[in-house]
């Protein structure tokens, strides 16, 4: 027997509705009301351990923009999404057109380059603090058992060290990822295209300038995004390799939003910093999608 | 499908963004909560000594840091009572940010540690349950370890009690004594001679260093340093932990005899990056000389390891250690007072701090049992439990975020000390009494 739908189900609205809504509801419960929550947090004083005591407004934005650590943890952050981003995507790419046709190996290395990327950050964080530690870590032994080095090497010393101790342990784990979606993206390039450019004379060098990478740009834009806006939120692997150090010459603006609310205990600020992050972000994000936007209507 | 073009496609995506980066910002809201935190489930203010053993299962927690020390005794207990504690091991530098969540949200356990030195903060906003005349009733009550009960008592009301005691102490290796034509019996008594038997040991080579130290943990520093300050009758702080003296003549005396030992690579290598994690790690190895380490420690060092015991001396002499290690109470919203007091009350009794505690060689919580049947069998023990009576246990509500932050005010002046720039140890002084006063 058919069981016939009552007549406000058949409007294509109340339909529509219907289908959205267990996706509303979570949205709603689960990012939209801790955003008011968060919102209001950052105008209150609210200490972590003793609660809302009321508003405070604009005292946590103040205090968190005149804190010492606030513009060095912007600068550090910036430098470190730039730095980043340019490695990371450089050698995502590079690796991706490596691998590309289906040649014997090709899936080989295609499994090797990945691999990092199916390790957690923090466990990928706590196995390279652990390789470069000069106590108990191999890498500094190693190198001066070779003969390279004649002191044991201080891979988070010192501030530029760390930064790029860091960033190798980043492109590392990310490189396959980001690699990935590139080679996604250079297969869907037709090979008719390639045909064309060679028949038409096309040296190698300019069938990837005026081939391959604007064709490729929907998934350079996605992997510029992710890396740009994952570089920014960068924590973990501070926390765990750096603390910040040395010389809080490590701290990101994600260290200093957990700092204040369990180091601080005050989520007032956190919750002030928070908003300036997100803000940013989306303006950075909006930023990027209006140029690629622009680079593809022209 | 939608289309995303135009004003509403970009308003869409905005908040679609909008969206995305909320799991981030969220991040801090899971820890709030609109309660003032207080309570009163703890404190029923009945003076019962022993508590109540009725079967009830109790939670607990502590932080990694002094785990095998919380196993013994809640292992003891369990075997003995009705009631059962379930006891939860948090990762230490995860400790203050599971607490502060867990009071936003009333969900601490009936029983929580906590390191000492940021018990004030927890019982000025209201986490603990006032135990002052279950406390006081104790036979016992004026030998527990004062340092202990002063940090857990705010306002005239007494909130804690010592659970395990970690004082700061200097390990050094006979053996390595001996090959240096150093008396093996004969450890530093005052910082100078400290200096000249680490650069004596060090002078042996082959992989051997004098000393050791965290270079970059600001908690191991206020572990390890402060007690020479305190030898030599200073304080560190004031009494309200609102001001520091951590730039005096003698803080700098102390200061400078660590800088010669790197300047002078009497250190072993790692000092400089050492965050605390691997500190305590160097000594076992058998290459290092002489260095403070926790006396916790002690029970778990190699058993061929031929080691003497001494109290951290002051630049000219006197000896100190820092009362350390956790103090632990019952939460202001347990549902089960009595039964946990029931634990607080044996866990200090003869029969758990001489045969759980004294027998695992810590340091027991009173001082009436310093010298007890296994104490007596090794004397480091009681050179141990004897210091109890000698240290301190610093005072702050703004402990956590001057001493033990990585990126605070006081890891700047430790590592400006020793490795940097001597001549901004005022100005690093002044940062850490405007973050302890904030």
């Amino acid at each position: 027997m058919q069981v016939k739908a009552p007549p406000w189900w058949r409007s294509r609205t109340v339909k529509g509705m219907g289908y959205a809504a267990p996706t509303a509801v979570f949205v709603a419960v689960f990012f939209v009301l801790p955003l008011l929550l968060v919102g209001q947090m950052s105008l209150s004083d609210w200490p972590l351990l003793a609660g809302d005591r009321g508003v405070n407004a604009p005292e946590n934005y103040t205090d968190v923009t005149h804190s010492a650590l606030f513009w060095p943890a912007v600068r550090f952050t910036l430098l470190y999404t730039v730095i980043v981003t340019v490695v990371l995507l450089g050698l995502a790419l590079l690796l991706a057109l490596l691998v590309q046709e289906s040649r014997p190996g090709a899936g080989f290395f295609r499994t090797v380059y990945f691999l990092p990327s199916a390790l957690g950050l923090a466990s990928a964080s706590l196995l390279f603090w652990g390789l470069y530690s000069p106590t108990t870590g191999p890498l500094s032994r190693v190198l001066d058992t070779l003969g390279l080095v004649d002191d044991p090497v201080s891979f988070l010393g010192s501030p530029t060290s760390a930064l790029l101790s860091t960033v190798f342990l980043i492109v590392w784990k990310f490189a396959g990822f980001y690699m990935l979606i590139l080679l996604v993206g250079l297969q869907r390039i037709p090979h008719e295209v390639y045909e064309a450019a060679r028949m038409d004379g096309a040296s190698r060098g300019q069938i990837f300038r005026s081939v391959t990478l604007p064709l490729l740009r929907p998934s350079l834009a996605l992997t510029l995004l992710l890396c740009v806006t994952g570089s920014l939120l960068a924590f973990d692997q501070f926390f765990i390799l750096t603390k910040g150090g040395p010389d809080n010459s490590t701290v990101t603006v994600v260290q200093l939003i957990y700092r204040e609310a369990f180091q601080r205990l005050n989520l007032g600020t956190a919750a002030a910093l928070s908003i300036i992050v997100l803000g940013v972000l989306l303006l950075l994000n909006a930023l990027q999608f209006r140029g690629l936007r622009r680079a593809d209507e022209s | 499908m939608g289309s995303t073009a135009g004003p509403l496609g970009r308003l869409r995506r905005l908040v679609t963004a909008a969206i995305a980066l909320l799991a981030a910002a969220s991040l801090v809201t899971a820890c709030g909560s609109g309660e003032d935190g207080s309570g009163g489930g703890g404190g029923s203010g009945a003076a019962n000594a022993k508590g109540v053993d009725d079967g009830t299962k109790l939670t607990m927690w502590t932080r990694a840091a002094t785990r095998p020390q919380s196993e013994a005794l809640v292992k003891a207990y369990n075997a003995s009572h009705q009631n059962k504690i379930e006891l939860t091991v948090i990762p230490t530098d995860d400790y203050q940010a599971k607490v502060g969540a867990a009071a936003g949200s009333r969900d601490l356990p009936d029983l929580f540690a906590s390191d000492v030195v940021f018990v004030p903060n927890y019982t000025s906003s209201a986490l603990f349950a006032d135990i002052t005349e279950r406390l006081d009733a104790l036979p016992f009550a004026k030998h527990l370890a004062q340092s202990h009960i002063k940090a857990g008592t705010y306002e005239g009301r007494k909130y804690v009690v010592p659970h395990t005691l970690d004082l700061s102490v200097l390990f050094y290796n006979k053996e390595l004594y001996r090959r240096a034509q150093l008396d093996p019996e004969k450890p530093p008594t005052t910082l100078r001679e400290w200096d000249r038997q680490a650069r004596a040991v060090d002078a042996l080579g082959s992989g051997v260093n004098g000393t050791f130290f965290g270079g970059n943990c600001g908690g191991c520093g206020v572990f390890t340093w402060w007690p020479s300050i305190w030898a030599a009758g200073e304080d560190v702080l004031n009494k309200d932990g609102t001001e520091a003296r951590l730039s005096s003549d003698t803080a700098k005396k102390v200061y400078e005899t660590y800088r010669g030992w790197v300047r002078d690579d009497i250190v072993a290598p790692g000092a400089r990056d050492e965050t605390g994690t691997t500190w305590t790690g160097v000594f076992p190895k058998g290459k290092v000389g002489v260095m403070p380490m926790p006396s916790t420690t002690l029970g778990l060092m190699p058993k061929d390891l031929d080691l003497g015991v001494a109290p951290i001396p002051g630049p000219d002499g006197g000896r100190s250690t820092f009362v350390g290690g956790d103090a632990i109470g019952i939460s202001a919203t347990s549902k089960s007072a009595d039964q946990a007091w029931n634990f607080l009350a044996w866990s200090l009794g003869d029969t758990a701090q001489v045969d759980v505690v004294a027998a695992n060689k810590d340091v027991v919580a009173r001082t009436d049992l310093a010298s007890n049947k296994h104490s007596k069998a090794d004397p480091r023990l009681v050179t141990i439990n004897q210091l109890v009576a000698h240290g301190r246990t610093p005072y702050a509500l703004k402990f956590g975020q001057t001493f033990n932050d990585p990126n605070g005010p006081w890891l700047t002046l430790m590592r400006d000390a020793v490795f940097g720039d001597e001549g901004a140890l005022d100005k690093d002084n002044a940062a850490v009494s405007a973050s302890l006063a904030d």
